[in-house]
């Protein structure tokens, strides 16, 4: 184990992002000519028989989601890619778009084809208007070349707002509006954008689509853990050796991520914690790095795979000031719709502040471990139910650090 | 500024009320009220909702801003790797502090949270533009660039 395995990274380098031509001679668009040549439920079922789960953070069957759609009846349907990478410390998906949008498009594509969709959107975020560009461009080149058929794309930017990851909350920015999460179901598959059946999909699921249907449903099952199958792009922040991105069949250990690929520790100091799945994952110490990184794996220790970001500390930092900054995060991104987040998010932070500030008793702990239970089955949408994570875990596994600066 | 020109363009685009509100930045750096009374007529909504959608999106402003938005990440991995030493030396550098537009109306300071070049921090993004593992002693040199 811990080799690098690239999927959905396969022509990283290897081709020119911007000329069209250059992915088809390494195969590109065979896979939509494939697709396109079977019936809509073979293709569904192919896809749902891979076993691929949905990359952004949910982990739900994408074949299955995508029978949803099929079976739902209307005349209109979409095909929606969440291209807002919101969380820190992961730039995976802009890796797919800068260097092979056309994996994203032609996934995109042969989705449409498979639940009966001519329009589809990619929902990129306001950060990256230079990915825009690249997006703009690869789809130009697509239709003119005639690869997509009738299968149309839009590309819509975002303006900053994280919730929007959440796959309502994007659907209601794409309609125009202020992105706050809908209450579910309906779930998209049934109503989604402007009410009709939507699949949404993150960047990296639409990217693995291609390769399926070339090579085939049992050859991606057999890859990485069975229950999650296939790889998974990570990128290395913080305190270690190679802050740089590794794609790895998602049987691969924590410990080898951070060890093996990301080179340990810069200089002689030790490892102290390492957050996965971006800022609303968990804090997970030494004694569990041998957990490989597959959904359920990571689920079983209270963690979460999310969107594949690995942020390490060593020894020096002070978990206390990392998590308060983080719960800042929150307060900054709730949107405010429901009360248990905005009030959760915003008390969460000001209980923080006060324990950082050594201003914090053993109540005020107490208090944050009773509020974060609470957040995480009250609150409306993914945000504010992970919003107490990383609180909860560093209480839970460094509660030394927080003692260090009670009254 | 032919604003009513620009959110035009738009019209006939379902839901494209933020796609226009970016082009009018494009030109403005920000959102002012006519443009957010002339949204609501093009797109068919009230006022307040068209207010609504340009108050809730952080790249969105209703207050005016500088020629050149600076922003800076305070993210978890950007702030564990210096992001305070940089705010600083923008802050120093150009005279005012974070939120503020220089007087010259040239440069205003905002926080953003992660932008996506996390390979190497901390970030900062002007105009929308990444400069990624920026230092202190940089920033000078950054800012010539826009002056």
């Amino acid at each position: 184990m811990a080799e690098e395995l690239r999927i959905v990274l396969r022509n990283y380098g290897k081709i020119d992002p911007l000329n069209i031509d250059s992915y088809i001679a390494l195969g590109g668009y065979k896979a939509l000519e494939k697709a396109r040549g079977m019936d809509q439920k073979g293709l569904i079922e192919e896809i749902k028989q891979s076993g691929l789960r949905g990359r952004g953070g949910a982990g739900f069957n994408c074949g299955q989601k995508w029978q949803f759609a099929y079976m739902a009846p209307a005349e209109q349907k979409y095909v929606v890619c969440n291209a807002d990478e919101g969380e820190p410390g992961t730039y995976k998906d802009r890796l797919i778009m800068q260097n092979d949008p056309q994996s994203l498009i032609e996934g995109m594509a042969i989705c449409g084809y498979a639940i009966g969709a001519n329009q589809g959107y990619i929902y990129c975020r306001g950060e990256y208007p230079y990915v825009v560009e690249v997006l703009n461009q690869a789809i130009a080149q697509a239709k003119d070349k005639g690869v997509l058929g009738d299968f149309d794309i839009e590309v819509r930017m975002g303006a900053g707002a994280y919730v929007c990851g959440e796959e309502t909350a994007l659907i209601e920015s794409i309609e125009g509006k202020r992105g706050e999460p809908r209450f579910k179901p309906p779930f998209p598959p049934a109503q989604g954008l402007w009410q009709k059946p939507t699949i949404v999909n993150n960047v990296e699921t639409f990217a693995n689509i291609p390769v399926i249907v070339d090579k085939g449903a049992e050859w991606f099952a057999a890859i990485g853990a069975p229950a999650y199958p296939g790889t998974k792009v990570f990128t290395l922040t913080g305190d270690i050796n190679n802050k740089t991105f590794f794609e790895v069949p998602t049987n691969t250990t924590i410990r080898e991520i951070i060890y093996k690929l990301g080179g340990g520790i810069p200089g002689d100091r030790k490892f102290k914690a390492v957050q996965i799945g971006g800022t609303s994952g968990a804090f997970i110490p030494e004694a569990q790095l041998d957990t490989p990184v597959a959904f359920d794996a990571m689920a079983a220790i209270g963690a979460t795979l999310g969107s594949g970001a690995v942020f390490v500390l060593d020894d020096s930092r002070d978990i206390v000031d990392v998590v308060t900054r983080i719960a800042g995060f929150f307060e900054h991104e709730s949107c405010g719709k429901c009360a248990p987040c905005r009030e959760g998010t915003m008390r969460t932070a000001a209980l923080m502040e006060k324990i950082e500030a050594g201003e914090g008793a053993n109540d005020d702990i107490a208090l944050l471990e009773k509020l974060g239970r609470v957040m995480s089955y009250s609150c409306l949408c993914g945000l504010g139910q992970a919003a107490p994570t990383p609180v909860l875990s560093t209480i839970k596994h460094f509660k030394a650090d927080y003692n260090a600066k009670l009254l | 500024m032919d604003y009513q020109g620009i959110i035009a363009k738009y019209k006939d685009v379902p839901g494209g009320i933020i796609e226009a509100y970016h082009a009018v930045q494009k030109e403005l750096s920000y959102l002012p009220e006519e443009v957010i009374v002339e949204a609501a007529k093009i797109f068919n909504m009230p006022v307040a909702e068209a207010y609504g959608v340009a108050t809730f999106y952080s790249y969105l402003s209703v207050e005016p801003r500088g020629k050149n938005i600076i922003r800076i990440c305070e993210s978890a991995p950007c702030h564990i790797a210096g992001a305070a030493e940089v705010i600083a030396a923008l802050e120093r550098e150009l005279g005012i502090i974070m939120g503020e537009t220089t007087s010259d109306g040239k440069f205003t300071l905002e926080y953003t949270e992660c932008v996506g070049q996390c390979q190497s921090t901390p970030v900062i993004t002007i105009n929308g533009k990444p400069y990624a593992g920026v230092s202190p002693a940089q920033i000078a040199a950054i800012l010539a660039e826009y002056r």
